[in-house]
């Protein structure tokens, strides 16, 4: 999963052409390596999808025109794979957007030895996809697995984490909070140093009990950054990948198979470039959508990232 | 530097050294990686997906060839299917591919098709001795696509017939020399083989992984359905047409359903695991199975204590008057790379041809040697079983030629789960026929990436 930053939104200072122009030189930088990265992949793989292009060939092969698009939007696979992403989306969001937040104010009101909690929280999202899944695929294994033992040895069945689609769901669910915890967990602490420590004060003197002050402080103050958490959530879980792919391999029967494993099996293993690309540009249009109607509701609610 | 050896003066020194220490050999992996052309780390790279007991019998063939050569060798385990076939042809595809790569005949058409192998007339393999009469003709076949060679096949791994020769000997089943079954074949002949032995062993006549096992389905089924047409009749003109006979598939998934839930000879859905277990406890006395099982079973304990005493035979035609044996082939392929010097060529040519001269060791994994100087050895007409299933490898039948076809594909995969559901007795042949044409027509219809 990767993570995303995101500008903060100032309020905009008149400016001559001079402070322009150092602006415009600041962020160089920043623009050589979008277009280079962002934007120029973006418009190649819209030339490819018009092509039957081959992975494996340098040419771009026979125009098509529609064709692949046409292919892509019939295809029963493709969906289906849309559709695990979105599931995994709604299975992961809840838990990665609650979670992170009660652990976050809990941590903030431990005095003593905070910065164990917060290093204990954080520390699993520093560990690489491909070792994450690696360690949890021996803990689900079937009959050895720490997991699957725990569940066999007080008499429940093996609920088949990676041989059986709802176990496999779960297993991959479970992972995925506990590893990627740390980041939303890290940018609720920050939010919650933003809010002065006097309103407490006064809360407290006026008789307000811990579960009011973070009822009626906390939360309403957080509002904000809960809307930025969600939102980045929601497009990371959109994209996921790595974890999926290294744990189960899509599995099983491609019963858990995302929509960028679909591209990537298109593209990668049956070497067919100008689907796979059309596949990825309905599927980038898809979260340009979900951002879009985000950035709307957003302005709307006159948000203070 | 003026003499004040500051820790920045030391930091960029050792910077500017190890750089230069990167660029120096022209051959480095950093200097490669930039300009194109393959990291020159021994004189043959070599790629392969062998884990296992394969995977150390190819490890001390390399080691010998190293050893007769005088080149350095350096092998590259890869993991198997899908992503080594993607690694492959991707590192082909952009000029950094290792000299000498393992594939199987039937992912050959593709690479080949893309352009990325180099045709055999190129190799030189022909004046060090490697010619077309010293191998198995349906691998040559095989190898060749479109009037031109790509591979050199290593050998041929068929699905066999195993059975346990102590259970096969009480059910009446074997001839009278003791070496081999009595005659099985046809269609009647082989259920009541069967039958006979679920009445020894008490509750199977045979097992075989025919659930979560798309690949060992799809063998099975292609076995018994390519005994009954000509020219495999599943696809055709590099997978664009799809030329099933409906009578032939329906007989062939009914035959099929007989085994399994008709007639109860065999489980209608264990795994691979459970098919060991079974096999080995001797509950099921026959084993549909490919080769390369062999070492799984060799010196497995039985219930009683004894040896699994086993034995592997090409099995009889079964629907047809034709035996049949599904197969594939590992092979030798080298990756074109417009860097090779015309050394390294050789050297590559030179390790395969070392390669081939090991196919004795090649076969104690089950594999039929492609390299029929070897088949034809004093030493191995004494290598049992291997010496019993020999016939198989003439009889080879391959997955339909196609782009989207091959070991571990997804067509595999595909077709595999429609025989999967038949072999459960979920479907009907009828309908498993008329499904499996379907998802046919859709790999037929699709825009082949590579022509």
């Amino acid at each position: 999963m990767t993570t995303a930053t995101t500008a903060v939104p100032t309020t905009r200072v008149p400016s001559d052409g001079r402070d322009n122009r150092a602006g415009w030189i600041f962020s160089t930088p920043f623009l050589v390596l979008y277009a280079l990265f962002l934007i120029g992949p973006v418009l190649v793989g819209l030339v490819l999808s018009f092509f039957n292009t081959a992975t494996v060939k340098n040419d771009l092969g026979a125009f098509v025109g529609l064709d692949n698009y046409l292919d892509i939007l019939s295809s029963v696979d493709f969906w289906k794979s849309m559709w695990h992403s979105t599931l995994f989306t709604l299975l992961t969001v809840p838990f990665l957007v609650v979670l992170p937040l009660l652990a976050a104010v809990f941590a903030a009101r431990i005095t003593r030895n905070r910065w164990f909690y917060r290093v204990a929280f954080f520390a699993p999202y520093v560990v690489p996809s491909a070792s994450v899944a690696l360690i949890f695929s021996y803990i689900y294994s079937p009959e050895i697995g720490l997991l699957t033992k725990a569940f066999t040895s007080v008499g429940l069945p093996d609920p088949g984490f990676l041989s059986a689609t709802k176990g496999a769901w779960f297993a991959v669910t479970l992972m995925t909070v506990w590893w990627t915890f740390g980041f939303n967990f890290v940018l609720y602490t920050a939010a919650l140093q933003e809010i002065p420590e006097e309103t407490y004060e006064a809360a407290a003197i006026d008789g307000a009990s811990a579960w009011q002050q973070i009822r009626s402080i906390t939360v309403p103050l957080l509002r904000p950054t809960i809307g930025l958490v969600l939102m980045l959530q929601v497009l990371a879980s959109l994209k996921v990948f790595d974890q999926i792919y290294i744990l189960l391999g899509g599995g099983p029967n491609g019963s858990t198979r995302p929509v960028i494993e679909y591209i990537y099996d298109t593209g990668f293993t049956t070497y067919r470039a100008g689907y796979a690309a059309a596949g990825t540009m309905v599927y980038f249009l898809i979260l340009v959508l979900v951002s879009a109607v985000w950035m709307i509701t957003s302005r709307r609610r006159d948000a203070r990232a | 530097m003026r003499g004040d050896f500051t820790r920045r003066n030391f930091l960029a020194m050792g910077g500017g050294l190890s750089l230069a220490g990167l660029l120096s050999a022209c051959g480095s992996p950093v200097v490669t990686s930039l300009t194109g052309g393959q990291p020159a780390t021994a004189d043959v790279i070599f790629w392969h997906l062998f884990g296992g007991g394969d995977g150390e019998n190819m490890g001390t063939m390399v080691d010998t060839v190293q050893k007769a050569t005088g080149h350095s060798v350096e092998s590259t385990l890869l993991s198997w299917g899908n992503p080594y076939y993607t690694k492959l042809a991707l590192a082909a595809s952009s000029q950094r591919p290792p000299d000498v790569a393992i594939s199987h005949l039937s992912r050959l058409s593709t690479l080949a098709q893309a352009g990325l192998l180099t045709p055999y007339e190129e190799t030189g393999l022909a004046e060090l001795g490697v010619t077309q009469d010293k191998f198995s003709a349906p691998a040559w076949q095989k190898a060749t696509i479109d009037g031109s060679t790509y591979a050199i096949p290593l050998d041929t791994h068929p699905f066999v017939l195993y059975y346990n020769v102590d259970l096969a000997g009480k059910a009446g089943l074997l001839n009278d020399a003791g070496d081999g079954l009595t005659d099985i074949s046809g269609e009647e002949r082989f259920l009541e083989a069967l039958t006979e032995m679920k009445k020894v062993t008490g509750k199977y006549g045979v097992t075989m992984a025919n659930t979560a096992d798309p690949s060992t389905a799809w063998r099975w089924f292609m076995t018994v359905y390519g005994g009954l047409v000509k020219d495999q009749g599943i696809v055709s003109d590099s997978g664009t047409k799809v030329t099933v006979d409906d009578e032939a598939m329906q007989e062939t998934f009914a035959f099929l359903q007989k085994i399994t839930v008709g007639q109860k000879l065999a489980p209608p859905n264990a795994t691979g695991a459970v098919a060991t277990q079974q096999f080995s406890g001797g509950e099921a006395g026959f084993l549909f199975d490919g080769v390369w099982q062999i070492t799984v079973y060799s010196g497995v304990k039985m219930p009683d204590g004894s040896t699994l005493n086993l034995n592997m035979v090409p099995f009889p035609a079964l629907l047809g008057d034709e035996a049949c044996a599904y197969a594939d082939s590992h092979s030798l392929v080298i990756p074109r790379a417009s860097g090779r010097s015309a050394e390294r060529a050789g050297y590559a040519a030179q390790f395969i041809q070392g390669l081939l001269g090991q196919s004795a060791l090649w076969a104690q994994g089950g594999h039929i040697p492609a390299w029929l100087p070897t088949v034809e050895s004093a030493a191995f007409k004494e290598l049992s079983p291997q010496k019993n299933y020999v016939d198989a490898a003439a009889n080879a039948v391959y997955d339909p030629d196609g782009w989207y076809t091959g070991a571990g594909s997804d067509f595999q995969n595909t077709v595999g789960a429609i025989i999967i559901s038949a072999l459960a007795g979920q479907m009907t042949p009828k309908s498993a026929t008329s499904q499996m044409k379907s998802a046919l027509k859709k790999l037929a219809d699709t825009n082949a990436p590579v022509s």
